[in-house]
């Protein structure tokens, strides 16, 4: 196992190299010139060539890479053109806060998905399937974005029983830091006030992003439990006498979510990728946000950043879940 | 053989299934008779019922299937009666245990084999004491389980029995995998234990090595099994009685010195020339089974059969007792030349 973990981080570095020579090239062939984005409206031609020279842009595009890189392998990612800080700490400051959002939309995602999917495909064709899979069909449909200003009409503008937006509410100052979550840190720290009102804040922003998550997981689960259902060991055990509901939580369920988890995996860059969105929308301080505002100002370094970041969180997040499957399933285990 | 002293008893059963076209006739007029302490053996081509059989008594009929008539006596019950609740607390797994087809296909592939093992002690109990009460067993209950499991998997002649719960199904081999069923059925010690061709699956060495075992396990154990099969030469080796079924109907049943000495029925006379142990050439009969939407009137065997004659399509053949516990529905015994019948 420990080989196979240490082989896969392996692996990952040459994926991660192609990620950055990717978006390297991409944001090179974008039209924005960030010389001119940061020289400023009025600047003359000769003011915005001298900051091209400054920041390097007048070199050969395979001559700034491997400049780059050389930096990233020191661990620098550069200054944000925009907030002027170095990328590197931005991302420390504001990478919590989008973990603590993905993971609890994740959670959420599993513990409803999965539950649904199993009772969806033991009562299948019924009217509990039906509404499952109206209601998933809906979930991967709708846009994000149009569901949170739904949500955010009703709880906060019409009901006003959930906070409208940001991770806190003003005034109430963040936990002391161990993690940088918030949940984690003021339950650690005993600050049961900032607790409760950082779930209140959580709430609607992991509801929209979990939902597309949600449909998916539960989809794979119906299909996995009506597929395992029809198998020999299913019958056997009918027929060896074990209860029913022992069969179908514990022997069918097993066997049905290692397509459930494989999906998680996958569903991990989406999850990202809608974080964006989300957190722009609900105005939550993680990556996402910080992405889009790194877009709007042509602030390349950071953009670098926050994908390769990304690219290292989903290819953890997948060694995991292989990592996982080989728990859930020991013929797994033994071909790693 | 009379229902009165058997263990359990199938009596006039008549199951039928709905397809998209029409309802079929999957058993009608089955038999069986059980008798304590004896290996009863099911045997007929492929698609005759004897899975359907084995189904309706564990109450675990496929969806869409319907009990027309009949009866399964066991224990003073029948069994057709009793709620889904009931067979699954009081019989499957306890009163009656199942040993599968496919040894390969029935453990659950993600789990340790003692844990899928223990399931069932888990729910019904070590043999003589009450069942846990919901399924929940503390530590020193679970050791005796598993102690008791030991001692059953080396009846069965399982190598490492004390390593092998801890293993996974397919750190076996198929007949090992088989063996593991067969402790899983004898660990609660039902009355009557199901096996769905057990054999079947494994190879011929292995087969002989099972049969052996079980024919062991029948005699120390004083068990009482119906064994289902499509092979005359495992009844022949194994059975102490033996039911012949043919298109969901039980054609013949007797003693099986009796049934495969001088077989009856011209279905049971065909099928044991079939056999290669016992014909110098392979006869084959010709035809196929019947569709079960469609069955012949009269006796189902007659469009296949040698002897028939008008009257065969016209009724159901009485059943009759030519010889001794031999009994045969087919109208070359009618029932004025049947010193039972004569008898009563």
């Amino acid at each position: 196992m420990l080989r196979f973990i240490l082989r896969r981080l392996l692996l990952a570095l040459p994926a991660l190299f192609g990620l950055m020579v990717l978006t390297f090239i991409m944001l090179r062939v974008l039209p924005a010139d960030p010389s001119a984005a940061l020289a400023g409206e009025n600047a003359t031609p000769e003011q915005i060539a001298a900051i091209r020279a400054a920041f390097g842009f007048d070199l050969p595009i395979w001559k700034q890479f491997l400049i780059y890189f050389g930096q990233v392998m020191r661990a620098d990612l550069g200054t944000s053109l925009f907030t002027n800080r170095p990328v590197a700490a931005d991302i420390a400051l504001r990478l919590p806060a989008t973990i603590e959002l993905t993971f609890a939309a994740l959670i959420f995602a599993t513990a409803v998905g999965i539950p649904l999917g199993t009772l969806a495909a033991v009562w299948h064709n019924s009217a509990f399937d039906h509404i499952v899979r109206i209601v998933t069909v809906a979930g991967l449909a709708v846009a994000s974005f149009w569901f949170a200003i739904i949500l955010q009409f009703t709880f906060s503008m019409e009901f006003d029983i959930l906070p409208l937006r940001g991770r806190l509410e003003t005034g109430i100052d963040p936990p002391p830091f161990f993690t940088g979550l918030y949940l984690i840190d003021s339950l650690v720290s005993l600050n049961f006030t900032t607790f409760l009102n950082a779930i209140e804040h959580l709430i609607m922003p992991a509801f929209t992003l979990s939902l597309g998550g949600l449909a998916t997981i539960a989809r794979f689960t119906r299909a996995g439990v009506l597929d395992t259902m029809q198998k020999d060991f299913v019958s056997y055990a009918k027929a060896a006498g074990y209860p029913e509901r022992r069969i179908i939580w514990v022997y069918v369920l097993r066997n049905s979510v290692v397509a459930a988890t494989t999906q998680i995996g996958l569903l991990f860059g989406a999850l990202i990728a809608g974080a964006v969105a989300v957190e722009w929308i609900y105005d939550w301080p993680g990556i996402g946000s910080y992405a889009v505002q790194a877009i709007f100002t042509s602030d390349y370094k950071a953009i670098l950043a926050v994908t390769l970041v990304v690219g290292l969180i989903y290819a953890f997040v997948n060694l995991a879940v292989d990592v996982v499957l080989a728990l859930l399933d020991p013929r797994v285990a033994e071909t790693l | 053989m009379s229902v009165d002293d058997a263990l359990l008893a199938i009596e006039d059963l008549a199951v039928t299934v709905g397809t998209d076209e029409g309802k079929a006739e999957i058993l009608d007029r089955a038999d069986l008779v059980l008798r304590p302490g004896s290996i009863h053996g099911v045997v007929g081509e492929s698609g005759c019922g004897k899975s359907t059989l084995i189904k309706a008594i564990l109450g675990l009929l496929p969806k869409r299937t319907v009990v027309e008539r009949g009866r399964v006596h066991f224990e003073g019950r029948d069994l057709l009666q009793l709620s889904g609740d009931a067979m699954a607390r009081e019989v499957r797994g306890r009163a009656i245990g199942f040993i599968p087809q496919d040894p390969f296909q029935a453990l659950n592939p993600v789990f340790r084999v003692g844990d899928q093992l223990m399931e069932s002690l888990r729910w019904h109990g070590l043999p003589g004491e009450e069942a846990p009460l919901r399924g929940r067993v503390d530590r020193a209950t679970r050791a005796r389980h598993r102690a008791h499991l030991v001692s059953v998997l080396s009846a069965v002649q399982l190598p490492d029995a004390e390593q092998a719960l801890d293993r996974y199904p397919h750190q076996f081999s198929g007949g090992q995998r088989q063996r593991l069923l067969i402790a899983a059925a004898l660990s609660t010690r039902p009355k009557v234990i199901l096996a769905d061709e057990p054999t079947t699956a494994l190879d011929v060495t292995t087969q002989l090595q099972i049969l052996k075992l079980l024919r062991e396990l029948a005699e120390r154990f004083g068990l009482s099994m119906i064994f289902v099969t499509h092979d005359f030469g495992v009844v022949a080796q194994l059975c102490d009685t033996v039911t012949v079924m043919y298109a969901g109907q039980t054609v013949e049943s007797g003693p099986v010195a009796s049934v495969l000495g001088a077989p009856l029925h011209p279905y049971s006379r065909m099928l044991l020339a079939c056999h290669p142990d016992r014909a110098v050439e392979l006869a084959g009969i010709p035809g196929a089974v019947p569709s079960p939407l469609k069955p012949p009137s009269g006796c189902r065997f007659n469009p296949r059969c040698t002897d028939a004659r008008p009257v065969c399509a016209m009724a159901r053949p009485a059943v009759t007792t030519p010889a001794s516990q031999h009994r045969v529905a087919c109208t070359l015994y009618p029932p004025d030349a049947d010193p039972a019948t004569r008898a009563a």
